[in-house]
């Protein structure tokens, strides 16, 4: 029982990440009808931002302290932040050790102009190409942007830490009355999973509740006709994309403390989470989040010592083996809606 | 007793009733018509005979054969050959080449592995392929492009592919829709011709009366998804039902 | 000739020349000389990765370039294929024949086993569900089946293997020099090689690249009569029109299996080619990176064209080749001519783009070519064609006006 617990809190971190990754997919291939395969690489990219921002609140000056001397007698070179001088050497030091959640508010514009930015400059022209172009362009990107990353900031893993107060695990076991210590959890993953959660929320409540989201929906579901009412529905789509740029790119930022960014893991992600998407049902966004949670769990399930003893290497294959089997017995996926993507 | 028996079909949309009750025999070797009003269940029908859509209940027989829960390759593996509303032709391949790949096809839907054959050295489907183009008068344009051809020859091209697999049942879907005058006259003649030479038997779906009427031997009128009258064209022209379906109707 | 027409049979005798030549084309410039180190390609390691590559594209055009199926996990059957050909050195003969044959049997069947199930979809789901599988191979390849593919290490020839048939098919356990024996056919090794040197220059003649070579010939061949046949039309008929071939009476499904099956054979030769010329697998051959990169080739020279395959992959090799080895120092004193601050602005510039950088220069080709030139470099050199003919009759014309 402990151990069924333990394995479905452990997929949730997982889950989040695939259902946020699909999310967006799921946005772009229903608004615009566009298979991204550039996806992954804003989840990447997302993570570098925070990269990023924990070096911009790091810049600092040297300067010679003569109060303090090294040991050969010489007066110490200390390096101070600028963030220091700005709010004072502990509010400076809080906000350094905050800095991946505050890198939030760092990756949300900058996501949003990124997928801006690609909408209108790359992805707009290859609305009415086919599909195997759009994938063919949009891998093409995923590889440029890939390099970029790599070129600045290196092939090699980047640690960015968790703040100081998230260390540390909770004892989940206690809480719910069983053993303490039976059902650890890291605090981190406990806030990835609540902030994947109100993301997704928010984004529901973004479609469901506003008239640009109510136009969104109609245009998913009938473009043609909405564009025919007059409404400029092409910009929407645009907004739309620099949503789900952001979704990708808020899912990297929070991810880092869980796995160290380096400049291919969102290549590593995207493929599960066509796989996610796929199973879910192409197009439908409820079944893209949970698809995107039952794989992540039925992933952590899987890497139970218990079940890797009985079928050595089914956690590297569970997603694979689940996609396949649903496709072949409910062909439009969990959700799928009928003539979405049928030739 | 027809070559194609529809019988008590029944389909809905929703809330909508398509077909009610569908009655239809189509005689072996007659060009038999399909006509209504907008919205009277025309295509619905159609795509019932060739496995697009399944009816709620009811049943649909060709030669006997239920044609029901079958698949496209199937239906026509049986016999049973389509033209559609805009033509379906292969616009990446030449003209001749669309032609060849229904010559290939066999009826009995055989599966040619060798890879190695040459297409070139086929001259036994080259030749009969030519001959469609000739039947369909289209011999001059063989090394075109599908795709640049004229509207009214793509709907030639799509016909002489049909012809090529010598089906018992031609389906058509409104032949003629969009075209000018002169092609429509010409769709005409050489669907008369066909008829001439080869006694296909053909159900066509037609809007346009002076099609109907110049080659039709029999007519069913379709009106709110049910037949209200199925006669020959001299009998339909005079029959009140059938100026009441159309409000007055022009013929 | 060999049942092709006229205008095949000149692709393939060009081909054929330029194959049997690259030795010598590939090496313009003196061995020794700043330009050779850089631009020379005549070497055999490099020249056999053109061929094999050449053999992939091909294989993955059949599928892709006929029938339009963007299959994103080729390189699993060209692992397989590799993985394959190392157990037949291993246990029954350093021959390299055997080893081929097998890898291309082992990669059919596992075409066959991915195909039924992907081929069950079509547009992006078939797209996703290779590459799906590919993954799974991979990921299978590099953790439970180490047994069979040595993990993380990789598969390489030992002194231990058995080899069981020795005298019969040439190559025993050991060399003479009591070393691990290097794949052989007819009692030469992979890298024996006769070295012409005419002047400054060296030409290198390799036994690996021309039995390579031949085996890409013959791929070629099969692929124009492939193109040419009307199993060939049907593929370009599903790929034009699926609906109107439905109707038509033809169940599609056995036709792209047969295709995708091929495909993957050819796959499985280069994988076995590959393991022949350098005996040792590891599984990062089959990651999706890899998939990805014969989908360049094939775009990059142009999709559904005979020729273009193998000149995409002739070109991503040569250009991976030459850019890799360019370093800061290459560009300085290229760029030396120029007053200094605009060498290191044009270094700065350029530096990113090689060495490393050349996955980056890739992608953004790449991309170029999708966006401008679908048609890929066999499309461009038509249009500049078209437009040189043009040129020319419009000369033409002018000339009785004269």
């Amino acid at each position: 029982m402990d151990q069924i617990i333990l394995q479905i809190l452990n997929g949730l971190d997982k889950g989040s990440a695939y259902a946020l990754i699909a999310l967006g997919l799921t946005l772009i291939f229903g608004t615009l009808g566009v298979v991204n395969f550039a996806h992954g690489a804003l989840f990447m990219l997302g993570a570098f931002c925070a990269v990023t921002f924990q070096r911009l609140l790091t810049l600092s000056y040297t300067f010679l302290d003569e109060s303090q001397k090294d040991f050969l007698g010489n007066p110490l070179k200390v390096n101070v932040p600028y963030v220091n001088d700005w709010f004072g050497p502990e509010a400076g030091a809080s906000i350094i050790d905050w800095s991946v959640p505050l890198a939030i508010l760092f990756a949300i514009p900058v996501m949003i102009v990124i997928g801006i930015v690609m909408e209108r400059g790359l992805i707009r022209h290859f609305y009415k190409r086919p599909h195997a172009d759009q994938i063919l362009v949009t891998f093409g990107l995923a590889i440029v942007l890939q390099e970029i990353i790599k070129y600045y900031f290196g092939a090699n893993q980047i640690p960015t830490p968790a703040p100081q107060a998230m260390f540390g695990s909770f004892d989940f076991g206690a809480l719910v009355g069983r053993d303490p210590g039976a059902i650890i959890y890291p605090y981190w993953r406990i806030v990835y999973f609540l902030f994947a959660a109100l993301l997704i929320a928010l984004v529901f409540a973004f479609l469901q509740f506003t008239t640009f989201g109510m136009v969104v929906r109609a245009g998913m579901a009938d473009r043609e006709t909405v564009g025919l009412l007059g409404i400029n529905i092409d910009k929407r789509f645009t907004i739309m994309f620099g949503v789900a740029a952001a979704v990708a790119g808020l899912a990297g930022v929070m991810y880092t403390p869980i796995v160290s960014p380096n400049y291919h893991m969102g290549m590593d992600f995207l493929v599960i989470s066509f796989v996610v998407v796929v199973v879910g049902g192409m197009g439908s966004l409820p079944g893209a989040i949970l698809a995107g949670f039952m794989l992540g769990i039925l992933e952590s399930f899987a890497s139970m010592r218990e079940v890797i003893e009985f079928l050595p290497g089914i956690n590297q294959v569970v997603i694979y083996l689940a996609a396949i089997v649903i496709l072949l017995t409910r062909p439009r996926g969990l959700m799928g809606r009928r003539g979405v993507m049928e030739e | 007793m027809g070559i194609l028996e529809v019988r008590n079909v029944n389909k809905s949309f929703g809330g909508l009733k398509a077909l009610h009750e569908v009655n239809l025999d189509v005689q072996e070797g007659m060009i038999h018509a399909i006509i209504g009003p907008n919205g009277a269940g025309k295509s619905t029908l159609l795509n019932c005979f060739v496995g697009k859509l399944e009816p709620d209940t009811g049943t649909v027989t060709f030669n006997g054969r239920s044609l029901l829960g079958i698949r496209p390759h199937e239906i026509n593996q049986a016999g049973v050959s389509r033209v559609f509303q805009t033509p379906e032709i292969f616009r990446d391949l030449t003209v001749l080449e669309n032609v060849m790949i229904p010559c290939f096809a066999k009826r009995d839907g055989s599966f040619e592995l060798n890879a190695l054959r040459r297409i070139h050295n086929e001259t036994d489907i080259r030749e009969k392929a030519e001959q469609m183009l000739v039947d369909v008068t289209m011999a001059e344009k063989h090394d075109m492009q599908a795709e640049s051809l004229s509207r009214g020859d793509k709907r030639r091209l799509e016909m002489a592919m049909c012809l090529a697999q010598d089906p018992q049942l031609l389906l058509l879907d409104e032949p003629t829709a969009g075209m000018a005058r002169a092609d429509t006259n010409a769709t005409i003649d050489l669907l008369g011709e066909i008829q001439d030479k080869r006694k296909i038997t053909m159900a066509i779906i037609e809007h346009d009366m002076h099609v109907v009427f110049s080659l039709a031997e029999r007519i069913s009128v379709l009106a709110q998804g049910t037949v209200i009258v199925e006669d020959t064209p001299d009998k339909i022209k005079g029959n009140a039902k059938v100026q009441e379906a159309y409000l007055g109707g022009t013929h | 000739m060999y049942g092709l027409n006229r205008k095949d049979t000149v692709l393939l005798l060009i081909v054929a020349i330029l194959v049997a030549a690259a030795p010598l084309l590939l090496n313009p410039f003196p061995d020794t000389s700043a330009m050779g180190k850089t631009f020379n390609a005549g070497y055999p390691d490099l020249m056999q990765r053109f061929v094999i590559f050449g053999i992939f594209a091909i294989g993955f055009n059949i599928l892709f370039g006929l029938t339009g199926y963007l299959s994103f996990g080729h390189a699993a059957f060209l692992g397989v294929g590799s993985y394959a050909g190392m157990w037949m050195l291993k246990l029954l003969s350093i021959n390299v024949i055997p080893a081929i044959l097998f890898s291309i049997a082992v990669a059919g069947a596992v075409s066959l086993i991915i195909g039924w199930i992907s081929l069950r979809r079509s547009g992006i789901y078939f797209s996703i569900l290779t590459l799906a599988f590919a993954q799974m191979a991979f990921s299978l390849a590099a953790s439970v089946l180490t047994p069979i593919t040595g993990g993380e290490t990789g598969l390489q020839t030992s002194l231990n293997d058995p080899r069981i048939m020795p005298g019969f098919l040439g190559g025993g356990t050991v060399n003479s020099a009591g070393n691990i024996p290097a794949p052989s056919l007819l009692g030469m090794e992979m890298s024996e090689s006769f070295i012409l040197n005419v002047g400054p220059w060296a030409f290198t003649f390799n036994w690996g690249y021309y039995i390579c070579a031949t085996f890409m010939l013959l791929a070629f061949y099969i692929a124009i009569r492939i193109f040419r046949s009307p199993f060939g039309l049907m593929l370009k008929a599903i790929k034009s029109n699926q609906q109107r071939l439905n109707y038509t009476g033809l169940n599609t499904r056995p036709y792209m299996l047969t295709c995708f099956v091929i495909s993957g054979m050819y796959a499985g030769l280069a994988g076995g080619l590959m393991a022949a010329m350098d005996p040792q697998v590891g599984a990062e051959r089959m990651q999706w990176t890899a998939s990805g990169e014969v989908v360049l080739m094939t775009i990059l020279g142009g999709a559904g064209t005979l020729i273009g395959p193998v000149l995409g992959a002739g070109l991503i090799k040569y250009f991976e080749n030459i850019f890799s080895k360019i370093n800061k120092a290459t560009l300085e004193a290229w760029f030396g001519v120029f007053p200094d601050w605009m060498t290191d602005l044009l270094v700065t510039l350029v530096y990113p783009f090689i060495g490393k950088g050349w996955h980056l220069t890739l992608g953004l080709i790449f991309m170029l070519v999708v966006i401008f030139l679908p048609g890929g470099l066999v499309e461009g050199g038509q249009r500049i064609a078209r437009l040189f003919r043009r040129g020319k009759t419009g000369a033409g014309a002018l000339k009785p006006a004269e």
